[in-house]
């Protein structure tokens, strides 16, 4: 999410930083582009006329006007103004001193609700050392119940079981009673998809609402929402008071406007972004971090705090010592180091946190997907114990072998061994070795704008 | 507001509504709330300018028609407002709508399925939540009107009781069900319940797939060996790929649309979720960049929520 926004408003601002000073046309003419970006981007209209307004009323005053350092200067209004948008702090969930804690899950059908739950659940489960229980409403979705059912028992959270006969009150209130008996810290509730002008619906959640008095009550919003995330958004927020934001589907491409609209509309902060499919992509929602990546800085914190959770220690520790020992990096090495990158989501997921990925043309950042590293994870595996461990080895008909058996091309084989032999020789100026090593190595190595290859 | 679901009684049949009625009923109700029709905004109108293109932008922006195409349209009215012809508001009211319906009266396609081909294959695909499973449960209705008979494969076995959700819905129409355990491979049950289809005679098979994002290349690859394997049993299959796009979400619909099709090649669009606010009015940039056949629209949960699309209603709907 946000990469091309933030591709764009590296444009915007490059073309600004190359200039000595600024005219007040200048400026309007990239404000016109950043309203342009915003709305592509689908931030809701309201809130890109209000932003572009902001920021005019700041970048016409004499401070810009008169800097040495105009570009400069206009970039940190835009960012300090995204900032604002997406709400200041990072705002973190509230537990009530009586457990148990009950958190209320509403939304559109399809948004995300059911993953969000059990997301959540782990979430709290892993990092807050809690005991969780969930249990579903939605007696209406053919087979939401399973749903939730499954995802529990496959994330090992207590289940507390429900049928599409039942009252969603009811179903409610009995949870609650089945976390006190088990002594349960948090009870998260999941609800049916809902519209917010079925008047039918929304009296049916502000009932439930009012009959469990939930401490948190979260709206899940698809990070792909368009112009209508401010009517959903403000009936909810009218139907109920929401506590917090959950923005789902944040690892596609889209551009993210609704998390920028959603604070601006409802003044609700954004507390978590689901980041994948699988129950434990779902991360922390960091606003000031979020705007620096709009703007093409790079979410370096994050990165190093997916490093840190993500990485098997013991399995870099390994790699690490043996590199201090002298012993050479081998291909067997580079498959977990290829495995590790898997484990933070990805090279894209990666590379979208880069800084100046702005700056990476946009047909190299597709050239460097998920896809090549399943390939170079196929050809590795394709090699004998014995080929991975003295690459040396593989010449002209070992590598015939290895392309078939992977199902690639000879010349891919080649890439690899070259790719290969690029990280080795990088591995051997770490003096320390392991993945936050070369992350560093990486970030210095990627030029702007320029040709780049990654060193693994 | 007129009720549109009776959602304590799923199976009940609601009185025939036109689709116009339902897409208008879904939009009145937005306009009472949130924002003024288009005609509204036009109507006592004393001058025709700028000012007023200016509004015509930000309504359409609103309804995620988008930068490209909304330019497009207002370049066309600031040289007809220059060359004084647009007179009245009528007549700016009818420059509007004819652009539109200009855009999609080419894609205005409703689904064929000629009776020499038997089994007809369907293969649907979308980002996640977008109502695939939805849309395959409401088109069996519209197939069994036609005489059609209809078998389905739950091909998404990914996500958690996907599979069960389906059975649901061939339970409701009484249709069979191909499935295999969770987690098997998509492609081998689809070639299976294909194989199946044929055995069976059936008319049409309806393949649902795992909601997968565009940007996932290796889950696209696995669209696309779904395809392939299809095509091992007979060469003109799937007959109908089709992608269902949700109309609450925004410009990112057109990536989606690029992506699948470049993946798979989309032959039919279905455009769900327009019984909320939401105006879905990023389909005219897809028509006009990609001019792939609407084939449905969706408004609703139940089975009979499913229209064919028509061009001059949507484009109505989305003024009146
Ligand atoms: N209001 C409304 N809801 C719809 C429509 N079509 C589908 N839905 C709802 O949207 C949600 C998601 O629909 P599904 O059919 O499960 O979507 P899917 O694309 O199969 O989802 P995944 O398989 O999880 O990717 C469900 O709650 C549906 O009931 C529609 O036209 N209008
Ligand atoms: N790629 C991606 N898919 C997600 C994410 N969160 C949920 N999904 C998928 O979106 C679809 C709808 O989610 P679900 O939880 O059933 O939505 P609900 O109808 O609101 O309960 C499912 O296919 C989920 O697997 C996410 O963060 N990323
Ligand atoms: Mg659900
Ligand atoms: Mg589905």
């Amino acid at each position: 999410m946000f990469a091309s926004l933030s591709e764009r408003f590296d444009g915007i601002v490059k073309n600004l930083t190359g200039r000595g000073r600024l005219t007040e046309e200048n400026i309007k003419e990239t404000l016109r582009a950043i309203r342009i970006a915003l709305l592509e981007a689908d931030v809701a209209l309201p809130v890109v006329k209000s932003f572009i307004q902001r920021v005019q009323e700041k970048a016409l005053g004499e401070k810009v006007l008169n800097s040495l350092t105009p570009g400069q200067e206009l970039t940190k209004i835009v960012k300090d103004e995204l900032t604002l948008i997406l709400g200041e702090a990072t705002a973190e969930l509230t537990l009530s001193k009586m457990p148990p804690t009950v958190i209320l899950v509403a939304g559109l059908q399809g948004a995300g609700k059911t993953t969000t739950v059990v997301k959540l659940a782990r979430f709290l489960k892993e990092q807050g050392k809690k005991k969780v229980l969930v249990t579903s409403t939605d007696i209406y979705r053919p087979a939401a119940i399973e749903q939730l059912a499954t995802l529990a028992k496959q994330t090992e959270i207590e289940y507390f079981p429900s049928s599409t006969n039942q009252d969603p009150l009811s179903i409610a209130q009995h949870a609650i009673q089945e976390a006190r008996k088990l002594s349960c810290d948090i009870v998260i509730i999941d609800t049916a998809g809902r519209l917010h002008v079925d008047n039918e619906m929304m009296q049916e959640i502000k009932k439930l609402h009012a009959g469990v008095q939930p401490t948190e009550t979260l709206f899940v919003v698809d990070s792909m929402t368009g112009q209508d995330a401010v009517h959903t958004a403000n009936a909810f927020n009218d139907a109920l008071p929401l506590t917090g934001v959950v923005l789902t589907k944040t690892d596609g491409d889209a551009r993210g406007g609704a998390a920028l609209s959603v604070w601006e509309t409802i003044h609700k902060p954004i507390k978590f972004i689901g980041t994948g499919e699988k129950i434990d992509q779902f991360e922390i929602f960091h606003p000031e971090r979020i705007a620096t990546r709009i703007l093409g800085m790079g979410d370096i914190v994050s990165l190093v705090e997916d490093v840190h959770q993500k990485i098997d220690q013991k399995k870099a520790e390994k790699v690490a010592k043996k590199l201090k020992s002298g012993k050479r990096f081998d291909l067997e090495d580079f498959l977990e180091q290829l495995e590790q990158m898997n484990h933070m989501g990805g090279i894209s997921s990666i590379i979208s946190k880069l800084p100046g990925l702005g700056s990476v043309p946009k047909a190299l950042k597709e050239q460097v997907n998920d896809k090549m590293f399943l390939k170079m994870k196929a050809i590795i595996q394709s090699m004998t114990i014995k080929e991975r461990r003295f690459p040396d080895l593989i010449k002209g008909s070992r590598k015939r072998r290895i392309a078939m058996g992977s199902g690639t091309e000879v010349q891919e084989v080649n890439r690899l061994l070259k790719q290969f032999d690029r990280m080795q020789k990088m591995m051997k100026k770490l003096k320390k070795g392991g993945m936050m090593n070369a992350m560093r190595q990486l970030q210095g190595s990627l030029p702007p704008g320029g040709d780049f290859n990654l060193p693994f | 507001m007129i009720k549109i679901f009776k959602r304590k009684n799923k199976t009940q049949e609601t009185e025939p509504v036109s689709v116009f009625d339902k897409l208008k009923t879904g939009l009145r109700s937005t306009r009472k709330v949130l924002t003024t029709p288009l005609s509204d905004l036009l109507l006592g109108k004393k001058t025709i300018d700028q000012d007023l293109l200016d509004e015509i932008e930000t309504y359409l922006l609103t309804a995620d028609v988008g930068v490209s195409v909304t330019e497009a349209l207002i370049q066309k009215l600031t040289k007809q407002l220059k060359a004084k012809q647009l007179n009245d508001e009528a007549v700016l009211l009818n420059s509007v709508r004819s652009y539109l319906e200009s855009l999609l009266k080419d894609v205005e396609k409703p689904l064929h399925i000629p009776a020499q081909q038997k089994p007809f294959v369907i293969l649907t695909v979308g980002v996640n939540g977008s109502g695939k499973t939805t849309t395959i449960g409401k088109m069996i209705k519209v197939l069994q009107n036609e005489g059609k008979t209809v078998l389905l494969a739950a091909g998404d076995t990914f996500r958690a009781a996907a599979i069960d959700q389906l059975k649901v819905w061939g339970e409701r129409n009484n249709v069979p069900v191909v499935a295999q355990q969770p987690g098997s491979d998509s492609a081998s049950v689809i070639y299976d319940a294909f194989n199946s289809a044929k055995a069976r005679g059936v008319d049409v098979l309806i393949a649902d797939t795992a909601g997968r994002l565009h940007t996932q290349s290796h889950l696209m690859e696995e669209l696309k060996k779904i395809k392939k394997v299809l095509t091992k049993i007979d060469e003109s299959a799937p007959h109908e790929v089709m992608l269902v796009i949700d109309a609450t979400l925004g410009q990112n619909s057109l990536q989606q649309a690029k992506q699948f099709h470049e993946a798979v090649g989309v032959t039919g669009i279905a455009l769900t979720k327009l019984d909320g606010t939401a105006k879905g009015g990023i389909i005219f940039a897809i028509a006009k960049e990609l001019g792939i056949p609407i084939r449905f629209i969706g408004v609703g949960e139940k089975v009979d929520d499913l229209r064919v699309f028509n061009a001059s209603d949507f484009v109505k709907a989305l003024f009146e």
